[in-house]
């Protein structure tokens, strides 16, 4: 990997950097993001640690998408920067991409890739990785031959080792993909097209895409609000079976039920601060803050 | 004789049958071509104006582009087609047919540039952040998921600028190229008997078109049958 020297930051972004926790996965210093004049979200500075299932809630535009939507950067945060395992994601010097690949996101309309299919969508990103790992070594390895030609016979550099090719990494993607959908009962779904899907089967897959990255966190953007009432349990028990299988997660939910089974933490944010959190029984048995009385009182 | 049998004698009587086809070669090269230059064109100008980094080079670039597609498309064909062949080109000797190829192909650049943005842009955002959120490049997400979805969008447009073009060729006999249009002006300026001939040339352009269409749904089927399987 290439080592970064300085680092280098968008211009709106002045406060200074901090040292991270490393002991969090995911260390959000100072963030603030506006909107134009619009300020959604307001100099917030939270860390996440490995294993924990935070769920957020809150009114609607109080910023817990937005806030969702910076852990892994597809929002550019206006100030304030966020650390993950170490790395700081809005240094524009970082390769983001390399580091979305251990952060699975779902989002509230799925955006399944409509023009593949659903096997083609799971094994899409990992298959392209792959290739790509595989052509940097073949490419590294041609210049050592190159270079090798004019060297002595005892002074020859030895090559990178390379023990995939690129049928072995289809394959192997493909294989890990039925994995997956047998896992949700979708495998006989594998080469239809996602248009043919009902809501709750795009949204299952769409959790399985994420997955076939071997993400070390999820963030959930609103999983279930765009689907139809009889399909939000497929979905939450899809979720559920993940954290407890030890996934580290971020939810943004208007289920209380589900917040209040699953999460270790709960996060009430409005107008774009976090306002309380603490562990569900505390957020939903014995609220402090006022305004998350007021909002409780008229969501359960 | 009727006044179809006057204009069939001139039709088939062999100066005039062979000005025929080489018109319909003529029309045919520079709607083809005119298409595939501005197809080009329009493909290289519109992925420039999708680029969302925000640096000087490219916002020079997107302004120039900009006035270039405000220019071709704000100003008559025709006046385009004197300007380049009587001022702009006028010392350069190059084949007529290749230059009104050419003219054609910037013009329809232009509207193609805008069709394509605009297919493109038609795709749902969330696409394109889906792809970024697994870990892939802009660049490849575009070309693996938003591009193929976009051509969809966009066949149907190109289509209709295909036959405005191929009826716009009309009037390349300004620069004294021998078209279809011409070459049946020929045959009607030559019997003084205007109706027989214009109505046969409405007649041809029209079955080309006709025949473009049924391609062009063609086309369309087979793309939105790969989405209903």
């Amino acid at each position: 990997m290439k080592r970064n020297k300085s680092a280098k930051f968008l211009k709106s972004q002045v406060t200074p950097v901090e040292p991270y926790d490393p002991a969090a996965l995911i260390e959000v210093q100072h963030l603030t993001k506006n909107f134009d004049a619009l300020k959604v979200l307001d100099n917030i500075s939270e860390k996440i640690f490995q294993g924990e299932k935070i769920a957020i809630i809150g009114p609607s535009g109080s910023g817990k998408s937005t806030f969702l939507r910076c852990l892994n950067v597809l929002e550019d945060p206006t100030d304030g920067y966020v650390f993950f395992e170490g790395n700081n994601l809005c240094d524009l010097k970082v390769d983001i991409n390399e580091q979305r690949r251990r952060m699975g996101m779902v989002f509230q309309q799925f955006n399944l890739f409509n023009n593949m299919t659903v096997l083609k969508n799971i094994t899409l990103a990992p298959v392209h990785v792959g290739l790509q790992d595989l052509h940097s070594a073949q490419r590294r390895n041609f210049w050592i031959k190159f270079k090798n030609l004019f060297k002595k016979k005892d002074k020859k550099a030895p090559l990178y080792p390379i023990q995939t090719s690129a049928k072995k990494i289809k394959e192997e993607a493909k294989e890990n993909a039925m994995r997956l959908l047998a896992r949700i009962g979708l495998a006989d779904k594998a080469n239809v097209y996602p248009s043919t899907l009902s809501g709750g089967q795009k949204q299952r897959i769409a959790i399985v895409r994420s997955l076939a990255m071997n993400p070390k966190v999820m963030l959930f953007d609103e999983p279930t609000s765009a689907l139809d009432p009889e399909m939000v349990g497929e979905v939450l028990a899809l979720i559920k079976e993940l954290a407890t299988e030890g996934m580290t997660m971020v939810i943004v939910t208007h289920e209380m039920g589900f917040a209040r089974e699953v999460a270790t933490r709960v996060m009430f944010m409005d107008g774009g601060k976090i306002l309380e959190q603490g562990p569900p029984s505390e957020i939903f048995g014995n609220p402090k803050n006022e305004r998350l009385q007021d909002f409780l009182s008229k969501v359960l | 004789m009727s006044d179809f049998e006057i204009f069939w004698t001139r039709f088939t009587s062999p100066g005039h049958f062979k000005n025929f086809l080489t018109g319909l070669q003529n029309t045919a090269i520079i709607a083809v071509f005119g298409f595939t230059i501005g197809l080009i064109l329009g493909c290289i100008l519109s992925t420039i104006l999708i680029i969302p980094k925000k640096n000087l080079i490219v916002t020079v670039l997107k302004r120039i582009i900009d006035v270039y597609v405000a220019v071709f498309r704000g100003t008559p064909m025709v006046v385009q087609l004197l300007l380049f062949h009587f001022a702009i080109f006028r010392a350069v000797i190059i084949p007529p047919v290749i230059e009104a190829s050419l003219i054609f192909g910037l013009n329809s650049s232009a509207y193609m540039t805008e069709i394509i943005r605009g297919g493109i842009n038609s795709v749902d955002k969330g696409q394109l952040e889906a792809g970024r959120s697994v870990g892939l490049s802009f660049t490849t997400t575009m070309v693996r998921v938003v591009i193929p979805q976009a051509i969809k969008n966009v066949i149907p447009s190109l289509g209709n600028e295909l036959i405005s073009l191929l009826k716009e060729t009309s009037i390349v006999s300004f620069i004294a190229i021998l078209d279809l249009t011409k070459a049946f002006r020929n045959i009607a300026e030559s019997t003084y008997e205007y109706f027989v001939p214009y109505i046969g040339l409405a007649v041809v352009y029209l079955v080309a078109v006709i025949i473009l269409t049924i391609i062009i749904k063609l086309i369309e089927r087979r793309l939105r049958k790969s989405e209903k399987k």
